[in-house]
């Protein structure tokens, strides 16, 4: 018996470790949740050998979290944040330098605009994923509305009231919160954050549920008839069957948002990481990503091999004269108002 | 009164009206959700709550899908690492707590057995987290195995503890007389007698593991994401029937192990 | 019976050795250093600077407003009332539901006993959060209970019963997660009640309801406070089923926690509310064990 059990123990201790030697690489991939085609990952398996896993995170704030939390490593080799926490991430000593950025094969894709952006300026950390905006989505047929104001997701009419959700993390709400309001994002005035504060907790009173994740499945079964989304994945509702789902451009304007991809500090396979950065640049795979996730990105030659759905794509059109503003990386004070208000709206 | 009209008297005395009834709404209360999540796993729509009509599809769509696979196969290695090292360390301690006479450290060691289970298990999964975090260990799945082996000693102990003690201990005594050697009379036949409350007690850490979630979602990093996680990741994307696929494929399973481990003590007792 | 024999000590020490390293290293190590971990100062990107504060265990009663002012902020001892009042409500429904089955089976023959007593136990050893999840589709929009309700008549189509991210949503998620530790103890009990008293018992009182009150109850109280503390303790703390059925609008101490080390980013907050959770659960344990020295001594004096 004794034997039989140091057998088992043996052979399963081969397993563990001898299971990702025998691998030709493996890659631990940490994305937003539905933000990763499989035919995408299928063609980088097929093409590089290397065999990828994928975990996912609602938030940017989950992903600081978990990266915070995660000591020496955590595992992952690559994730994708948006612009301002690669800033927050890059300060705290998150993120691993990677080398050779610009001497990868596929930088020179790259618009001239993104190579070496405000957030990551020598290029040294990170590549492009993609770029949207957050705003709210709803149900055109269900809402008598046209989202040409942001107040009109933050004091909701009656038909809305009890069928509205929000996002469950502070950074994208408040800043539209300040848009509605005409406030600086990043705002270390206490009067502005109370203003934000008092506005979101009368919101709440309309809120069926603070969720980041299922979104299109809530507006598919009506369970809400207005949600916080974002441009891409709201056009992916539409695809999907919500033929109806609007997404709003109101006049003070959206949240824009630029993700990348990272490589977390202690990351194993960093080689393997390298090797998908360089695969992301490429116009044909960043074409498979923006035909699935449908978003914007930075690589321009990718348009010649976008589908017939992208380019008749409504809700990802920005309409003139509507404001995009980029979310920031705020200081301590301001970072610690925005957790304040959270935490107050949450209790 | 003889004997058989007593016991005939006591159940018409003690038998409440529609105590029968109320646990019958009981279990019904305990057992139609679980129909429900399985019946809704063979829904053909993609919605998990409308139902379209009958089909297989989220069963075969389970099978290729690769993440699904890796979360199974790392739950596995964690259970089937975890439950053997609670296992071994549940065995010595009941053979020191039962057989061990009355010492010192007695209340104290039978007080650590159960803080797994005493300790909330968010408590112990965020205490866990911070731990692992500013000792800097970091890796992977020996983390999330580590975790389970600890809060697996309790339930491997206690069939091991209950089997010890009902075992006569002039069994023993006797095996001593025949036996000159001490160890070979626990051998041959402390440990025989023991193996089915071993097995027992095994198979109950091995359910405990695979079922695990919280410790496991807070104590996971990449790459060591176990099923239950990964189903609680596609409950919150958005509900399919692949979930209730997933679901009712591991409760079948957790339900075969703990009715397998049922059988085992029955046999034992008769 | 002692283990006859050289070095019986060495042998115990060597045989909970085992246990104590790793009890030691890997349950209370945590434990201590969260205690720690508490009295330090949350980092606004996550983890904590080594310095001492306070500010964990502060925030729970105080909180500096936007404008830094420190005033008394009854939110979270709201939360924690919350849990307090829906545990004691789980609790008190699962003994509803449950005293009156474990009766029954116990009073059922050996082998239907065993085979209902199994019954009760198997959805114990299932996954939570399915469990959970299962309740989901039965109280969602669109889910079983309404689809039914439409079937029926009861409601028109289009309509919801807005069942869901309701405190009545998270009440009926914890009763059903912890249902079975509510009945087994209480069986065990019943088990063990002497057929003899009840036999005496039903000669002298006459009414149903003077039976269960003066005799089985009071003979079953081991098991139903046993069954209690089993059900409550671990409603206390729990997080699934207001994470999932309380659309996270619902605050409990349990998804509290979770939440200060997922987006809240406020660890020393979190390891404070964690210690406040244990030291309940110690006080409820305590509290526990002096009621059944209590019974014991009750019952040998008897």
């Amino acid at each position: 018996m004794k034997n039989i059990l140091l057998k088992l123990l043996v052979s399963f201790s081969f397993l563990l470790f001898g299971a990702n030697a025998f691998a030709a690489g493996n890659l631990n991939l940490y994305n937003w949740s539905a933000y990763t085609p499989d035919e995408l990952i299928e063609k980088f398996e097929a093409e590089t050998g290397i065999k990828v896993t994928v975990d996912t995170y609602d938030s940017n704030e989950t992903l600081l979290a978990k990266l915070q939390a995660g000591g020496s490593s955590t595992g992952y080799d690559l994730a994708v944040p948006s612009q301002h926490f690669v800033e927050i991430m890059i300060k705290e000593g998150l993120l691993e330098k990677v080398s050779g950025i610009q001497d990868m094969a596929n930088y020179k894709y790259v618009a001239k605009q993104f190579q070496g952006p405000s957030f990551d300026p020598t290029a040294e950390y990170s590549t492009p994923w993609q770029l949207g905006s957050a705003s709210f989505a709803y149900r055109a047929d269900a809402y008598s509305g046209d989202g040409s104001s942001m107040m009109e997701f933050f004091k909701p009419s009656d038909e809305v009231c009890g069928k509205l959700a929000v996002f469950k993390s502070a950074d994208e709400v408040v800043n539209m919160a300040h848009l509605a309001l005409g406030s600086n994002f990043c705002s270390e005035n206490p009067d502005e954050m109370q203003a934000v504060l008092d506005l979101l907790l009368e919101q709440k009173k309309c809120v069926t549920a603070y969720s980041s994740e299922g979104i299109n499945d809530r507006l598919m079964s009506s369970e809400v008839i207005m949600h916080a989304h974002w441009d891409g994945y709201s056009q992916v509702g539409k695809w999907e069957g919500v033929d109806d789902l609007t997404y709003a451009y109101p006049k003070e304007g959206v949240v824009g948002w630029f993700d990348s991809l990272v490589i977390p500090k202690g990351a194993k396979n960093i080689d393997e990481a390298k090797t998908f950065m360089n695969f992301m640049m490429h116009p044909e795979n960043m074409a498979i990503l923006s035909n699935f996730a449908s978003y914007a990105n930075a690589i321009p030659e990718s348009k010649k091999y976008l589908s017939e759905d992208m380019k008749n794509a409504t809700n990802i059109q920005v309409p003139d004269g509507i404001p995009v503003v980029f979310g920031q990386a705020c200081n301590e004070n301001a970072t610690s108002l925005v957790d304040k208000v959270w935490t107050k709206l949450m209790q | 009164m003889k004997l058989k009209d007593k016991k005939l008297k006591f159940r018409h005395v003690w038998n409440f009206p529609g105590f029968g009834g109320w646990t019958a709404i009981f279990f019904g209360f305990l057992y139609i959700p679980i129909l429900v999540l399985i019946s809704y796993s063979f829904n053909a729509g993609k919605f998990a709550m409308i139902w379209t009509g009958f089909s297989f599809r989220w069963y075969t769509k389970l099978f290729s899908n690769e993440n699904i696979l890796d979360a199974t196969f790392n739950s596995l290695i964690v259970a089937c690492t975890a439950a053997p090292i609670a296992t071994i360390i549940a065995t010595f301690s009941a053979l020191a707590l039962v057989r061990g006479g009355n010492f010192k450290t007695k209340e104290f060691s039978n007080g650590l057995i159960t803080l797994p289970l005493m300790v909330p298990e968010i408590v112990t999964a965020v205490a866990t987290l911070i731990f692992f975090a500013f000792l800097g260990i970091n890796f992977g799945l020996i983390n999330v195995i580590l975790a389970h082996s600890v809060f697996c000693i309790p339930f491997a102990y206690m069939p091991i503890k209950a089997a010890l003690e009902a075992m006569d201990p002039n069994l023993e005594l006797a095996a001593r007389d025949l036996y000159s050697n001490k160890s070979s009379a626990f051998r041959t036949i402390t440990l025989p007698l023991l193996t089915p409350g071993i097995i027992s007690g095994f198979m109950l850490a091995f359910v405990i593991s695979i079922d695990d979630f919280i410790i496991t979602l807070m104590v996971a990093g990449g790459g060591a994401t176990t099923l239950p996680v990964y189903i609680y990741s596609m409950v919150k994307m958005g509900v399919t029937p692949e979930v209730n696929a997933v679901s009712s494929l591991m409760l079948c399973f957790s339900i075969l192990v703990v009715t397998g481990y049922w059988f085992l003590n029955r046999k034992n007792n008769n | 019976m002692n283990i006859q024999g050289e070095n019986k000590t060495q042998n115990r020490v060597v045989a909970l050795l085992p246990l104590w390293v790793v009890i030691g290293i890997f349950m209370i190590g945590p434990l201590l250093v969260m205690a720690v971990v508490s009295l330090m100062k949350s980092n606004v990107y996550g983890g904590v600077h080594f310095e001492f504060s306070l500010d964990g265990y502060k925030q729970i009663l105080f909180d500096t407003n936007l404008f830094g002012e420190r005033e008394f902020n009854p939110a979270y001892v709201i939360i924690i009332g919350r849990s307090f009042v829906l545990a004691s409500l789980a609790t008190i429904i699962s003994f509803i539901i449950g005293f009156p089955a474990a009766y029954y089976i116990s009073r059922q023959s050996k082998k239907v006993k065993d085979i209902l007593i199994f019954l009760v136990t198997v959805p114990f050893w299932t996954n939570l959060l399915i469990r959970t999840f299962a309740w989901i589709i039965i109280l969602g929009k669109g889910g079983v209970i309404e689809s039914s309700f439409i079937f029926l008549g009861f409601i028109n189509e289009g309509d919801t019963l807005n069942l869901m991210y309701t405190n009545s949503a998270i009440l009926i998620g914890l009763v059903y997660s912890y249902l079975p530790l509510m009945v087994l103890p209480i069986y065990a009990s019943m088990e063990k009640m002497d057929m003899r008293l009840l036999e005496a018992a039903a000669d002298l009182y006459s009414s149903r309801i003077s039976l269960i009150r003066k005799v089985i109850l009071p003979l079953s109280m081991p098991g139903i406070i046993g069954g209690c503390i089993l059900v409550f303790v671990p409603c206390l703390g729990a997080f699934i089923a207001p994470d999932l059925l309380g659309g996270g609008k619902k605050l409990l101490l349990g998804s509290l926690i979770q939440f200060q080390f997922a987006s809240a980013r406020n660890w020393s907050f979190g390891a404070a509310v964690a210690m406040v959770l244990l030291l309940l659960v110690i006080l409820v344990l305590f509290f526990n064990a002096r009621i059944n020295k209590k019974h014991r001594d009750y019952e040998t004096q008897g």
